[in-house]
């Protein structure tokens, strides 16, 4: 089971990594979405192997899924008014609101 | 090798070269395939333990609306074949110290801990336990949650159409 364990926390860091060094806003999110994607497998395998009894790890994974596409949606949302605003996407332009 | 330890390194290896590939491809449309292709691995191996019905929801869900959600935003703002700028050296090396200092930490936290598995039986996952239990009230039931998930996901289409909405 801790191979599996390896595995998520490497994708994990990569999305880390991502979200750190990416500078377009859609690149960001979808190292958000790999972060998601780790913690998912995670839940899965602790379900699986540890505690086969129950679902638990099932029904948190099926919700972190669901708030994902939720949040998914309203920062594409964002980002569509942003590029509207300032027709660019990239975060070192948004900067209106710096003091 | 057994086929499963087999068929265990060989999505391993799609999901870990896909996901570097993805923060590191300059291309922004094949960052969004490279993601579709991590996805497809992790219901891959969502399949491989057994839990069919986590695996649909990922390929429906994840594989088939927010992916093609990114690439409709993409093509939305920006122009198709994009490519980056590479990123200034002060980012990268912060970026590449975070990420590997918390790989090396968290796999020997991993490696140290003994993980403690229970002796109940196993219950056997099909759709009438997955039913019954999202649906319950009783001790296990998800009725809750599943009331409270449905209502963010009503808020966040009433906030996502008031947002992108063209003002006057």
């Amino acid at each position: 089971m801790t191979h599996v364990l390896i595995v998520s926390a490497f994708m994990f860091f990569t999305g880390v990594c991502g979200f750190i060094i990416r500078r377009n806003m859609i690149t960001i999110l979808m190292s958000i979405e790999l972060i998601l994607n780790a913690v998912n497998i995670n839940m899965v395998v602790f379900n699986k192997f540890l505690y086969p009894d129950q679902l638990q790890g099932q029904f948190f994974a099926l919700f972190i899924v669901g708030i994902a596409a939720a949040e998914a949606s309203v920062a594409i949302a964002l980002i569509i008014n942003i590029y509207r605003k300032l027709s660019s996407i990239n975060v070192e332009q948004v900067n209106e609101m710096k003091y | 090798m057994a086929l499963n330890v087999l068929m265990f390194y060989l999505l391993s290896a799609v999901i870990v070269i896909f996901s570097v590939l993805t923060i590191t491809s300059r291309r922004i449309l094949r960052a969004a395939f490279f993601l579709l292709c991590v996805l497809v691995g992790t219901a891959g191996f969502y399949f491989m333990v057994d839990y069919q019905f986590m695996a649909g929801v990922q390929l429906v869900l994840y594989a088939g609306g927010i992916v093609v959600l990114i690439i409709f935003s993409i093509l939305l703002t920006s122009h198709i074949s994009y490519k980056f700028p590479q990123p200034e050296a002060g980012r990268l090396v912060m970026g590449l110290l975070v990420g590997i200092g918390g790989l090396v930490l968290s796999t020997m936290a991993i490696m140290k801990y003994a993980f403690k598995a229970t002796e109940n039986a196993a219950l056997k996952v099909d759709m009438n336990a997955i039913g019954t239990q999202l649906l319950g009230t009783g001790k296990n039931g998800y009725a809750l949650p599943f009331e409270v998930i449905s209502i963010l996901l009503l808020a966040a289409m009433i906030g996502a159409i008031i947002i992108a909405k063209k003002g006057r």
